[in-house]
Order: structure tokens, then sequence, then C-alpha cells
């Protein structure tokens, strides 16, 4: 089962404006790119025609997996404001 | 400006108990939760120790709602294709009130969150707080969605992560080496269903984990609750060894490989998946947050690193629940003298330290490292199901004795100086 379908069934209340903000210079320059292995929800790609480094923020589990994995700070994260983002209705 | 007394941040069970105790304490409290309610956002594997809590919160746990109490506890080692288990039942599990149950969250936390307000304390949801607010170098409250709340102390209850804590410099942002991650199915099944495949009378429940092979060379591992009328199935891994490690699957993808094996294959099927949901989980090599508290703040539970991996128990919700109460006992303290620098609040760290939260955090400082070594958690559990293997196979020539085999197995996969280390090691757990 792929992450997408999983991420179907959970409540997401989103938001018009990422609540991670990615530092694409920085990803330039970094070849590991770990952020693409460790989101559990399988977000983060990397754009076959510009090469920037992309997150569909929208299904984020609010993890902060990537926060913590990022090796050189690219990543301006916060947690979605007040009443957005997932909802979980067992956790 | 007018101040309340407390403002805390972040609606999981550390914050919750905090606020219900201060606010039966006739303390003025608000929490701020982002969620939509206490809960929404919090997860958990998971399995709660009720006793070492009974004593600070007695009065608490009859009417919760809590999942399971747990009466077998199971403890898979997965090999490539093999498996070994070994099960525990005790009748000393259900004497007395239970010594533990399978837990939900969502639920749960909604639960405390009405008990806080039934107590007289606030809880207000949707609240994103994203700044402390300082004076002189004191911590007089929070800016939540561009409005300040001035308060005469925070606490920090916000999480593995503590945006908070990170700000008030109590603490640096986790690092690789001191997070696991944990993905986590939640599946529906009837509780009939439960009870008879886990082997189960109505209301108890099942504890399962997972070692070996599943984790593709990374420290962690797979667990597996019974809840009332669900299964709570995941994985663990740790950030740093998966980094490091051989494997360059996803997570997600290590997360549906273990899934797939037919070892959890049986346990979950016919289940409808109902949530999807990750976690970050402190594992600070069992270390905590040196100093969890300021002028005019506390830090506690996840967000204080207060969290323990002992290998086949982890925990960490009543370290939350405990420095929760702990913290509360500090503010009425503190409130009583008028003066929330931390000079009064370094009471909340005599406490811990006085009670089971730190001394077995103390206790168990080394066990991680010991855990964490990839032998443990892989070539280990898949030696010893490839001597299992040997020891049952009958092939078409004659067999040799069982000692034998078993002996062949232990020198060849166990018996090296690496592995004689491992078991002195073992000693630290």
């Amino acid at each position: 089962m792929e992450p997408a379908d999983k991420l179907s069934l959970d409540v997401f209340k989103n938001d018009q404006e990422s609540h991670i903000i990615i530092n694409q210079e920085i990803c330039r320059a970094c070849e590991l790119k770990p952020c693409l292995s460790i989101c559990p929800a399988g977000l983060y790609s990397v754009s076959e025609e510009t090469g920037e480094v992309l997150i569909e923020y929208a299904g984020c589990l609010e993890c902060g997996s990537c926060r913590v994995t990022c090796p050189h700070g690219a990543l301006a994260w916060n947690y979605p404001r007040g009443g957005f983002g997932v909802q979980y209705r067992y956790g | 400006m007018e101040r309340i007394d407390a403002v805390v941040v972040g609606g999981g069970l550390g914050g919750l108990t905090c606020a219900y105790c201060l606010a039966q304490a006739g303390v003025q409290v608000l929490i701020l939760e982002r969620g939509d309610h206490p809960g929404s956002k919090n997860v958990t594997g998971g399995r709660i120790y009720l006793r070492p809590l009974r004593p600070y919160l007695p009065e608490l746990w009859d009417a919760a709602p809590l999942e399971r109490a747990v009466t077998k506890e199971v403890i898979t080692m997965m090999g490539e294709g093999s498996s070994c288990t070994v099960e525990f039942t005790s009748d000393r599990f259900l004497e007395g009130p239970a010594h533990s149950y399978t837990i939900l969250r969502s639920r749960f936390d909604k639960w405390l969150g009405e008990r806080v307000m039934e107590k007289g304390g606030f809880v207000v949801p949707q609240r994103r707080v994203t700044d402390l607010m300082r004076e002189d170098g004191q911590i007089v409250g929070v800016v939540s969605e561009g409005e300040e709340i001035p308060a005469q102390v925070v606490i920090a209850a916000d999480g593995a992560l503590s945006l908070m804590a990170e700000q008030a410099g109590l603490r640096k942002p986790l690092s690789p080496r001191n997070a696991a991650v944990a993905l986590k199915e939640v599946i529906k099944l009837a509780p009939e269903v439960i009870e008879e495949r886990f082997g189960l009378a109505p209301g108890e429940g099942a504890a399962r984990l997972f070692f070996g092979t599943i984790t593709q060379g990374t420290f962690g591992g797979g667990f597996l609750y019974t809840n009332q009328e669900t299964l709570s199935l995941g994985l663990v891994l740790g950030i740093e060894s998966l980094l490091q490690g051989e494997t360059s699957a996803e997570t997600h993808q290590i997360f549906e490989a273990f899934k797939g094996r037919k070892e959890i294959a049986h346990l979950i099927q016919g289940g409808e998946l109902v949530e999807y949901s990750a976690h970050l989980i402190p594992e600070g090599g069992n270390r905590s947050v040196p100093k969890p508290y300021g002028d005019g703040i506390l830090v506690v539970g996840d967000a204080a690193g207060l969290a323990l991996n002992m290998g086949i128990t982890v925990r960490g919700m009543e370290f939350a629940m405990a420095s929760g109460y702990m913290a509360a006992q500090t503010v009425k303290k503190a409130k009583e003298k008028g003066d929330f620098s931390a000079a009064t609040l370094a009471h909340y760290q005599t406490l811990l330290k006085g009670s089971f939260v730190l001394q077995d955090m103390e206790t168990f400082r080394n066990s991680l490292e010991v855990l964490e070594n990839p032998r443990m958690a892989t070539v280990y559990p898949q030696r010893l199901c490839k001597i299992m293997e040997e020891a049952f196979w009958i092939g078409d020539g004659p067999k040799e004795r069982i000692s034998s085999t078993v002996w062949k197995g232990v020198r060849e996969g166990v018996f090296s100086l690496a592995a004689l280390k491992d078991l002195w090691r073992l000693r630290r757990i």
C-alpha cells in the first residue's frame, strides 16, 4: 500500500500555505537528501524539471523526522497553524 | 499587564496532568492546544503502566477510557522467512488494579481535557504557540496566533520536538542520534475476533514486540497492541542508525515489508485500516534534558526527553504524567512564595529525582547504548531463528544430534569476541 492511499484515510484540515519552508539553495548542495527516505508519509520528492526538493505539505503527519534528519538546516519547520493539519481520531 | 498563573503549551499527557493538578488546587491555568481537541495531534504505541502513577493520581483511573488490560506479553525474533516467539502470561498482571493497559491517545487525552475543564482549568483548542515572551531574562508568557498571553509560568508540554524548550535555551534541537521515528497503523477488527485470534478474555489485551530482520539492519523494532476494537501496529526506527545503515529503503517501505510478513499478515487479516500516523520518540541514550526548568518555565514529558527504552518495555506516558504532576506541585509552591524564578522552580528537578521518573532513567541510563548495537536488533534474532530451523529440520541424510546443531550455531553466530562483549554489555540493561 502506498503512503498516499493510507493518508487518504486520515483527517486533514489544510492550510493555504506550507508550514515547512525549504531553502532550495541549501538542498542543491546536499547529496544525501535524507528527507526523501525518512518521511513516513513519503511527501518529499525532487522535481525532475528543476531539481528542487518538493514537499506535499498537505499530507504531513507532523512527526518532525525531516526536521531532525535534515543535515544542513534547510528546513524552516513549524507546526501548522492552530486548527490545521492532521487531526488524529485514534492516535 | 495582567498575568494568569500558568499557561501550558500542548494538550498531551504531561500538560493535561499538570493543568488537572493545578486546577484542582485552585491555580489559574490555561492550556493552549494546536489541534481540534487535546489528543488530536498525539500518538502512542501504546501501552501505559498505571502502577507508578497511582500514588500521584489515585482517583483518575476507574472511569478512564483505557482499551484493554495487558495480560499477555509476546516477543518475536524475526529471521529471513523464519521466526521464533516467546509468549508470557501471568495472573499477577491482573491482580488488584491491572498492571498496564493499551491506550489510544485521541480518545484518552480528549477525556482528560474534559476532566481539566471540570476542575476549572481552561483548555483552548486550535491555538498554536509560536513564541515565548520575555522580560529581563524571565519568561513571562507566550505568543499564540499573534496574541500575547502573559503568565507567571509557562509549562512547555509540546512534545518530543519541544520548540518551546529550544527557544528557552533549555535544550538543543533533537539530533538523529537522539530520536527514533515511529510509523503506526490503526486497524479495525471486531472485539471477538481480536480475543479469539490473540487468545484473550474480553477486556484482556496482548502486547507484542518484534525484533530482527524486519528493521533491515536499523536499530528499532515492531509492535502490536490490541485495543478494544482495533489493533495498533507499528514500527520504530532509530534515525541515526537508519541514516548510517545499509538499507536504502524509505521508512514507509520498511513498514510495508514488516506488515507483509506472514507472521503479521495473519494477525491483521480481515482488519480495516482506519488511520495512519507517525511520531517521534526521544531516545537520548535514556538521558533527559539536564535542566528542565528556567526562570518562568518548566518542561515536562517528551519535551524534557523523559522517555525510556528498556528493551522489552518502552515507556514514556507514565513519565509524562508524573512529571506533569510534579510540575504542578512546583508551581503551587512558587505561587505561595510569589516567586517563579529558576531558583524556586528548581524544586521540580528535586521532585523528579526523588521519584521513579529520574531514578528509572538513571538505572537504565546505559541500556540504550547496548540495545542499539545493530547486532542486538538484527544478527542475534536471525541467528536464533537459524539455530531453531536447523534443530527442527529433518533432511534426507542422517541428522546430527540436536546439541551439535545448537553448539555449531552458537559457535558460528554467537561465539565471537564481539558477541562475548555484547553478552557482557547486557548486564547494563
